[in-house]
Order: structure tokens, then sequence, then C-alpha cells
């Protein structure tokens, strides 16, 4: 079974779409470790470490995630985890922004995969599977 | 009449209760120097003479039990994967059970370690890692590095289930002393002390009162059966959830201010009292003990101006106290001289706030704290840590604060201060002294007789 550490980001307590995902993907067959809302980059990754979580799927809503996750690659790294796959999510930056430009920005902070908001999380899970096997 | 013996085997003193089970009351105590290095039950011998002395009365000893904390204590080393997670639930459940955690290793064992571990003092390993069915390779690790080096004492694997076959197989047909029990963290967050607990007890009962010669003492008496610190937190656990129909005082925050060390006792779960609080960070157990090793009224009073600047130690000096205390000074003599006794005013006014001190600073460690977050329905808050705020009843024992005409004055200082207003501090707790030191001997006596032991406290709890 493939372990997935799932929360919200930063000072975000947006926490409807947090029990979706957990929903969604335990009933997928995934061992879903949530971290909850109001998540510290280290609590996703002392998560993980203990776990010994395949990915790390990151929430933000609030509109911060970009100030949120940064450096959050370079953390796992220095952690051990280079390995697990980093997907981010939900309304990860303020208003309306170009998509691509987006996707760019956290993909060249060492995230794997960028949902933009409206994309659910159900569009994840085949990523999933390709990524994780 | 129907006399019951407590004994306490501590590091300076044997300690003897003896209460009448009939009448339920003290008839007495009585103590003398521990002699561990020689026969341990000469010093036993020696206070039963000046018990039976004082109480002729006591005749048909229907029991013994006893606890120790003698030669130093349960020494115990905790070792886990993540600081946060694994290690501190390592760390709680070594604590619970009434050790003093010496030695706290996190992730991969390196070869310094272990050699540091190998040549240290402890007792016993406690050995975590991993929630169930997550991280198995580092405590395997670990396990390793605790068979290259050839550990010789007791090791209880504690930690994530999928490594224990193979932790098994690196330890069969080796001297290893080895224990394998549930993991203190099978879920991320989730506390799970019971089973390692009562392993340590175990090791405790069957092979660590013996190699601190204390095993003699079975022979007169029926069992040790737990360290003295885990006998004051059962104590203190029974006193707060009664017992059938004798009714519990509810939330507990025990203080017991030593030589050395200060340790805070809580019983309650702490949970966060309002809705727009959430909980962070790993279960807190129920019955949660924490010790501080540089909080002390000797030992350590050298360190207490690196936790708290001149000026701020004297905010702890009564309002009336006009003496001209030396800090410096009166914190060095007590720490060179662990003996000393205060014999003026100005020494004891000096002592009064090293206890303050030790009591304030050590709450502020064991309770829970929050955090604040703006929304716009308002402010929302984490909270990391026990919730305290509602405890019913503050408890003072241990040295300073048995003897001390002003020990709820001291203990005041365990309530909310305004000045830690994000710390979640008892707000309105009624204080009690256990003036008759008898904590730790009714965690003793509770094991077979409950009802008895919480009526003795509520009698002798002031
Ligand atoms: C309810 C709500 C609140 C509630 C939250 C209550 C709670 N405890 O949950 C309250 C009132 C507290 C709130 C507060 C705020 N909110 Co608000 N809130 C909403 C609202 C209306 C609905 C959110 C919701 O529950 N949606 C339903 C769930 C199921 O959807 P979801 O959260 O989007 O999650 C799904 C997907 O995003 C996706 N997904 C999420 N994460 C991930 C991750 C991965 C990897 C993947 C693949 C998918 C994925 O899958 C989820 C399940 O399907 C949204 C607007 C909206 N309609 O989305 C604004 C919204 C999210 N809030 C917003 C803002 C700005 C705020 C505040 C900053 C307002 C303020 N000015 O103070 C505060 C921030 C508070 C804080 N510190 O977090 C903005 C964010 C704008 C931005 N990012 O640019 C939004 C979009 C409203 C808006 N259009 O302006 N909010």
């Amino acid at each position: 079974m493939k372990t997935v550490v799932i929360g919200v980001i930063g000072a975000d307590v947006h926490a409807v779409g947090n029990k979706i995902i957990d929903h969604v993907l335990s009933e997928n067959g995934y061992n879903v470790v949530n971290v909850g809302v109001l998540s510290s980059q280290e609590d996703f990754i002392n998560a993980a470490i203990e776990t010994d979580a395949n990915a790390i799927l990151i929430s933000s809503l609030y509109g911060h995630g970009e100030m949120d996750c940064k450096f959050f690659k370079e953390k796992c790294v220095e952690a051990g985890l280079e390995d697990v796959k980093l997907y981010v999510g939900g309304n990860i930056v303020v208003g309306k922004q170009d998509n691509a430009e987006v996707e760019e920005k956290f993909k060249e902070m060492g995230f794997d995969r960028v949902y933009m908001p409206g994309q659910k999380i159900e569009d994840a899970l085949t990523h999933l599977k390709e990524d994780l096997g | 009449m129907k006399p019951y013996l407590l004994v306490d085997f501590g590091s300076t003193y044997t300690k003897l209760t003896a209460v009448d089970l009939d009448e339920e009351y003290v008839i007495g105590t009585s103590h003398a120097p521990t002699t561990v290095t020689t026969n341990v039950l000469d010093g036993y011998d020696q206070a039963l003479k000046y018990l039976l002395t004082d109480h002729p009365e006591i005749e048909n000893i229907s029991g013994i039990s006893a606890c120790s904390s003698a030669a130093g204590g349960l020494k115990m080393a905790a070792i886990g994967l993540v600081e946060e997670l694994t290690v501190e639930a390592a760390k709680r459940t070594c604590l619970g059970a009434g050790a003093i955690v010496e030695k706290v290793y996190s992730h991969h064992l390196t070869k310094r370690e272990v050699r540091d571990l190998k040549e240290s003092n402890i007792d016993i390993i406690l050995l975590a890692g991993g929630t169930d069915g997550g991280n198995k390779e580092c405590i395997t690790f670990n396990a390793q590095m605790l068979k290259n080096i050839g550990i010789d004492v007791p090791i209880i694997i504690a930690g994530n289930k999928d490594a224990n076959d193979e932790i098994e197989e690196l330890f069969e047909g080796t001297n290893i002393e080895y224990y394998i029990v549930s993991n203190v963290m099978p879920k991320l967050k989730e506390l799970n002390v019971k089973e390692a607990k009562e392993a340590i007890r175990h090791i405790f009962i069957e092979k660590i009162i013996d190699a601190k010669g204390i095993k003699k003492a079975e022979e007169k008496l029926d069992s040790i059966i737990m360290p003295t610190p885990e006998a004051v937190l059962t104590a203190c656990e029974l006193l707060s959830k009664g017992h059938e129909e004798e009714e519990g005082y509810g939330d507990l925050l025990v203080v017991d201010i030593g030589g050395a060390t200060t340790d805070v006792h809580t019983i309650g779960e702490g949970f966060p009292k309002r809705t727009e609080v959430i909980l962070k960070g790993l279960e807190e157990p129920f019955a949660k003990r924490t010790v501080e090793g540089d909080l002390g009224m000797r030992y350590s009073a050298n360190a207490l101006l690196s936790l708290v600047n001149n000026y701020e130690f004297k905010k702890y000096f009564e309002d009336d106290d006009a003496c001209n205390h030396d800090i410096k000074k009166s914190l060095d003599r007590r720490h060179n001289h662990v003996d000393f006794i205060p014999k003026t005013k100005d020494e004891e006014e000096f002592d009064k706030a090293i206890a303050k001190i030790c009591c304030d600073v050590s709450v502020s460690r064991h309770v829970g704290h929050v955090e604040r977050v703006h929304t716009p329905l308002g402010d929302m808050y984490y909270q990391t840590g026990k919730d305290l705020t509602k405890v019913s009843y503050v408890i003072g024992t241990g040295g300073i604060l048995i003897n001390h005409k002003d020990a709820k004055k001291i203990l005041k200082q365990t309530s909310k201060k305004s000045d830690k207003a994000l710390e979640l501090r008892p707000t309105n707790p009624s204080i009690l002294i256990d003036r008759s030191y008898i904590l730790s001997s009714m965690g003793l006596l509770s094991q077979k007789y409950p009802k008895t032991a919480i009526r003795l406290m509520k009698r002798y709890l002031l």
C-alpha cells in the first residue's frame, strides 16, 4: 500500500477540501496520513519520514501558497526525502493568474505536479498511479 | 488495627510510612539513611526500629510494599526517528514509567553515539522509530548498531511493527536481552505507552533492583513494585479519577521540587476548551510527567541564572523582603554545599525565591501553549500540549514544599500569569500540600487497596 501525506500548509484554515481529499484517496486504496490544516513545512516532512511516505500532497487555499511552499523541496532533500513526490493544489496563488506561469513557478520550486483552482483531487489519481506505480 | 507498611528506598533516605487499613489513618513515619552500598536492609531495619520505637502499637504488619529511586533511580535511553514524533513518544514513555531519560537519540545512530551509550550507566534502552507500516529502515539500522557495539542492558523495541521480525532475527542467538512490544507511536501523532511501560516495570522488578542492590530487600518485603516517580504518578491518577463511590478530584497538577530536579505531573486530557482552537502535535499522555534537570534547590541551583537574569530573579522575592541578596553568591553556595540548610530569614527567603522559579519555569515547560491565526471569522488558535486552564487542584510535594510555611505561596507560581498569556496554565486552582509526604506511598498502597489510598490522600493532602 502506498502512503501519502496530505495537509493544508501555512496559516490556512480551509478544512473542507482536506477532508474530501482524505476520503477520496483512502477510498482509492492509499494509506493517507493527514496532518490537517495549519501545518508547517516541518509537520509534512516529519510525518513523511516516520510513515515512509511515497508522496506529499500539499493544499493551499488562502492565497499564500507560493510563500508557504518556498524551500519546501530543499528541506525535503535535507531530510532525506529527495525521492518523495511533491504535489501542490488548491488556490495556490492570489486571484486569477496565468496557469502556465504558475505551474512553471511551482515546478521550478521542485514540485512534481501542480494543480490549478478548480482542479479536483480526482484529477490527481491518474498521476499518482503513474508516479507511484 | 491492621498495619500496612510502605517503603520508599530513596537516594538519600529510606522512608517508611505505616498506615492502618482498618481505621484508615497514617500511624507514623520514619526514615534512616539508605544503605545500598552495603546491605540495603540495614537502612530499612534502622528505619523500622525508629518506627516501632515511636509506635509500639504497631504489631502484625499485614503487608509491605516498596518503591525505589535509590542508586540514581531508573536511568533510560530513548531512541526514535524524528525528534518531535517517535523520539518524543519514546521520551514520554520513559518519563511516564518513572525513569530518568539520560540519553536521547534521533535518526540513525552513529558509532560515536553507540559508544557513548555503551559507556553510560543507563539501565534500559527504549528503541522506537517509524509508525506501523511506516519507516522501518532506521529502527533496523539502529538495532544493528546496538548489536555491533554489544549492548549489555535490556532493550525494549517499541517501533514500527513491520521491523520486528528483522530485528528479532538480528538479536537471536546473541546475548542481547530484548523485549518486543507494541509501537509507542503506531499512527502519526498517536501515543501508545501502555505496553512499553509495562515492559519497563517488568525489567525494573526483575533486573534493575537486583543490579542496584535493592533485591535483598525482597527477603523481608513482599516486593519492590515500581520506581518512586511512577508511584507518585499512579497516586495522582487515582486521586484524579476516583475509585468506585469515592469521587475523584478531577484534573490535577503536581509539583515536586527536589535538590537536583523539578518534576511536574498532570492528570487530564488537556484537550482544547474552545471550539476555535485546533490541537497540534503528538498526542499528550493522560497522566503526564516531565522532569527538569536544570531546575532544583541545590545541585542545579547554579543553572538558574542562565534561565532568568538578575533582574527577573529579583521579581521572585517577596515585596516585603528587605534582605539584600547577592544572587550569584547565594546560588553558588547552594550548588557547592548541597546539604545547605537555611538558618537565617535571609537564607530562607532566598530558598523561597529559588523554589518559585523552579515552580514557574517547570510549569511553563509542562503546560500547553497557543498561537493565534487571524481569519475573517475571528481569531483561530493552534494549541500544542495540554490545556490545563481548568485544573481544579495544584498539589505540592517533595523537599521544600512539604515543610515550607509559605508552600502555597510558592505554588501560586503555577497559575495563570499576565506576562505568559499564551501558556495554558491553571486559572483558579485550589492548592494542597502533601504535608505528610504520602503521595508515593499511596501510589504503592493503591495497587492493593485503592479505596483506602484515595481516602487517605483526601485526608492528608491539606
Ligand atoms: C469556506 C471558505 C472559507 C472559510 C473556511 C472554513 C473552514 N474552516 O474550512 C473561512 C470563512 C474561514 C475562510 C477564510 C478565508 N478565506 Co476562504 N473561502 C472559503 C470558500 C468559500 C470555500 C472553500 C471550500 O471549502 N471549498 C470546498 C472544497 C471542497 O474545495 P477546495 O477547498 O477548493 O478543495 C478542493 C480543490 O481545491 C482541490 N484541492 C485542494 N488542495 C489540493 C491539493 C492537490 C494536490 C490537489 C490535486 C487538489 C487539491 O481538491 C479539493 C477537494 O475537491 C472559498 C471559495 C470557494 N468557493 O472555493 C474561499 C476562498 C478559498 N477563501 C479565500 C480567502 C481569501 C480567505 C481569507 C484570506 C479571507 C480573508 N480576507 O481573511 C480567509 C483565510 C483564513 C485562513 N487563515 O485560512 C479565497 C482565496 C483566494 C486566493 N487564493 O486567491 C477564496 C478562493 C474566496 C475568493 N474567491 O476570494 N474561507
